[in-house]
């Protein structure tokens, strides 16, 4: 019996530790000798095969640098970390501006001269050729997306949602909702529904009355939520379902549209606008190449190739005539982009600068909320 | 031992005892030196490293040595003096510019919420103001700092902005503990609890324990039927079925656990089932998954095998005859099973269900995927701090308090049962 008994044990503590082992961390780039590249990180799904397609291809064709890819859901925690642990093995980063600013003041992301901007394909100015803010000390302004929420039409049969005020509005339309666990536009969105004016919006959201307010309006659906993590969940929600109405990245929603033929709205009234960057990560030993690929990324053609995969807007004016037709099904791009004025009725643009101050209190507090 | 050889004379004088006995327990230990080294270096190092991070934070006293000097004597009430205020700007615009203060703010901002956007905002003003008054040649004094500071924020006016500073400058801290039991610094420097909107740990411990204990009695109540008839079957099916429980062992835990949401889900299986079978409409789908029926389930599941196990191989040690016995003097099978064989079972009853219990507690993937918002426990919060908010410091003490239960757990169960009581087989 007392073998039995070890066996038994042994595969307890076997199991055990196996029940422990982490997932495995992301693979570190390739060191053969020889082969230079640099590793870029974004959010993983359709995204991150638009900017494959858009300029990473370019830029290993222009100079013979390899491109590793690696997923992320976003956020300044993992460039932190890896920066305070003095293991850098990110080179370049999608970010929003917020975070791009904080992760600035704390030095854990490289200062980007603008010099090294390229001009427009008609030799634009890169300083007139940018949208507005679209450029900070630490990053590059690639694209603007947008928050919005949208529905299955397959599930959602009746009279349909148009206004913002319809996502908080569980009396009419009864059914669960997707939201991000995060408080980036969400917050802007209950405080819109709650009938705060836009311009005001931050100065509400800077008082403990607004934040009160804020949760007091998300307590409202609390109960009715789905979280979800990754961008590439919510158009899954959607399509099994599971929620009645999710929020979303446009462009998620738009690649269910036209690749998977979803059958999906979206609702655009009241959608939260920020800018995407690119940036450094502090410390990286393959700076040189670092550099070089933002400074392709940020040629109009770039832009215009993501925008041809994706339905974010270009971050340069000339990027935008660029863009016509989705490059597999031939949809009019420009219908389904944020910035285009029929989708910009009502919209809000993130006030980079709030986040970038709120932004770890707002997380804490929202985690707090979550948590109750 | 004697010796074969002829007795020598050059032999040297006898050593004492204990160096006698010393060279084997040397050699002995020298085998266990691998094993010893390694625990050292990927265990009890990496922790003690950690559980330090709990109380002893020196971040902020190193980046602003001048600002903590000068906030010494500081009493807590009022204002502190215009020394305070000009070693303040001096060093946030020295910080600003070296881009480190951002680093700062966040480790303050987590002794009072709102202070990073009080020194990153006003830090960005503060070096606007100092370029300002360099060029108008105004002198930049103490009495200046004051005015242009609570001029540019009025937090900067109020004590409780001051102390969070001064307390974030502690090297040796309590805080982290304090806000891991929901307690905090009152504006007398008392202990009170903290505002019941960030009340947030202490529930989170209470359901950790109840669900543990909740999974660790639902283990027990499938388990123990299993366990009793795997252990008195005949070798070839016990065989059998000691595979079946193994089975789920070798599978992932992210399979398994992605299986409960494939079982589970509003649109899943069950549901559909259900909705066939017309015992539900499909309307009024049950929502079993990303809450706390999620996490009750698959951590059940998941755990059921280290309750199975123990408990399997202390009642195959159990002769048939002891209940045949019990059977024969005339005890109903009932009170046979309650008197004679779960007594003896209890070696395997306590072991498996500490085990069960103690993993249950640290259980963390499982319930990030399945159990939703209302299904998260304790160890999430402590991931959500060590990879998110990579507030270590509280994550440590998270970790430690969790730490400490589980041993005062152990503790008490040696107390009441034993330790040596508990089984394997």
């Amino acid at each position: 019996m007392r073998s039995s008994g070890a066996i038994v044990l042994c595969v307890v503590l076997v199991a055990g530790c196996r029940l422990a082992a982490d997932p495995p961390p992301g693979s570190a780039p390739g060191s053969d000798a020889g082969e230079r590249s640099i590793t870029a990180v974004s959010y993983g799904g359709s995204y991150a095969r638009a900017v494959v397609r858009g300029y990473h291809e370019s830029f290993t064709e222009a100079t013979g640098v390899r491109v590793d890819l690696a997923d992320f859901q976003g956020g300044l925690a993992q460039v932190r970390a890896q920066v305070e642990a003095g293991a850098v093995h990110w080179d370049v980063v999608d970010l929003s501006v917020a975070e791009t600013v904080s992760g600035c003041d704390e030095g854990v992301l490289e200062l980007i001269d603008p010099s090294i901007l390229p001009a427009g394909p008609g030799g634009e100015l890169p300083e007139d050729d940018f949208l507005p803010e679209m450029n900070t000390e630490c990053g590059v302004g690639n694209l603007l997306f947008s928050s919005i929420f949208a529905y299955n039409r397959e599930v959602l049969t009746g009279p349909p949602p148009t206004r913002l005020a319809d996502f908080f509005d569980l009396e009419r339309f009864p059914g669960r909702r997707g939201v991000r666990r995060s408080p980036e536009a969400i917050l802007e969105m209950a405080l819109m529904a709650d009938g705060v004016p836009k311009d005001r919006l931050y100065d509400v959201l800077s008082t403990p009355e607004g934040l009160e307010r804020v949760f007091r309006k998300l307590d409202t659906i609390k109960d009715q939520v789905v979280w979800w993590d990754t961008s590439a969940q919510a158009p899954q929600l959607l399509a099994d379902g599971e929620v009645l109405m999710t929020m979303a990245a446009n462009g998620r929603i738009f690649n269910a549209q036209v690749l998977e033929g979803q059958p999906f709205v979206i609702v655009w009234d009241g959608q939260v606008l920020n800018r995407g960057q690119l940036a450094i990560v502090a410390g990286t030993p393959r700076l040189e190449d670092a550099m070089r690929f933002v400074q392709h990324a940020a040629r109009a053609e770039s832009m215009a190739g993501v925008g041809r995969y994706i339905a974010y807007s270009p971050a340069r004016y000339s990027a935008e005539e660029l863009i016509d037709r989705h490059f597999e099904t031939g949809t009019e791009m420009w219908p389904h982009m944020p910035t285009n004025p029929a989708n910009m009725k009502n919209h809000l643009m993130t006030d980079w600068q709030w986040w970038a101050d709120h932004g770890d209190e707002m997380l804490e507090r929202f985690t707090a909320w979550l948590a109750r | 031992m004697t010796s074969q050889g002829s007795p020598s004379v050059s032999q040297p004088p006898a050593r004492p005892l204990w160096r006698r006995a010393l060279g084997p327990r040397l050699r002995a230990a020298g085998l266990a030196l691998p094993l010893v080294a390694f625990v050292s270096v990927t265990f009890l190092g990496p922790m003690l490293s950690l559980l330090t991070k709990s109380f002893y934070d020196p971040e902020v006293a190193d980046a602003l040595p001048e600002t903590m000097a000068a906030l010494r004597d500081w009493d807590g009430q009022g204002t502190p003096s215009d020394e305070a205020f000009a070693a303040v700007a001096r060093e946030f615009v020295a910080a600003r510019q070296e881009r480190t203060l951002g680093r700062t703010a966040n480790r303050v901002n987590r002794v009072v919420s709102g202070m990073r956007s009080t020194i990153m905002g006003g830090s960005r003003e503060m070096v606007d103001a100092a370029a300002a008054a360099e060029a108008a040649g105004v002198e930049m004094d103490g009495a200046f700092w004051r005015e242009t500071m609570i001029g540019i924020d009025s937090r900067w006016g109020e004590p409780e902005h001051w102390r969070a500073l001064q307390a974030a400058g502690q090297r040796l801290t309590a805080r982290h503990y304090l806000k891991a039991l929901d307690f905090e610094r009152g504006p007398d420097g008392g202990y009170q609890r903290a505002p019941e909107v960030w009340r947030i740990y202490v529930p989170l411990f209470w359901r950790t324990f109840l669900v543990s204990l909740g999974v660790t009695l639902l283990c027990l109540v499938i388990g123990y039927p299993v366990a009793h008839m795997i252990a008195n079957s005949p070798p070839k099916r016990a065989n059998v079925l000691l595979l079946l429980v193994l089975l789920p062992f070798w599978t992932s835990l992210l399979v398994r656990t992605t299986s409960w949401i494939v079982l589970l889900q509003n649109q899943g299986i069950v549901n559909d089932f259900l909705v066939a079978i017309g015992l539900i409409g499909d309307d009024g789908r049950i929502a079993m998954i990303y809450n706390m029926t999620g996490t009750f389930v698959a951590m059940t599941h998941v755990l059921l095998p280290f309750l199975v196990l123990p408990l399997y191989s202390v009642m195959r040690a159990i002769p048939p005859a002891h209940m045949n016995a019990a059977v024969s003097l005339g005890a109903t099978p009932f009170q046979a099973l309650r008197r004679v064989y779960w007594p003896q079972t209890l070696p395997g009853v306590g072991a498996g269900c500490l085990l069960t219990f103690i993993l249950a507690i640290g259980y963390y993937i499982t319930p990030a995927l399945v159990g939703g918002q209302s299904g998260q426990l304790i160890s999430n919060m402590i991931a959500y701090h060590v990879q998110t908010s990579l507030n270590w410091g509280l994550a440590a003490a998270l970790a430690a308090l969790l730490l400490g239960g589980v041993t005062l757990l152990y503790v008490v169960y040696d107390r009441l049962v034993g330790i040596d009581r508990i089984g394997l087989g």
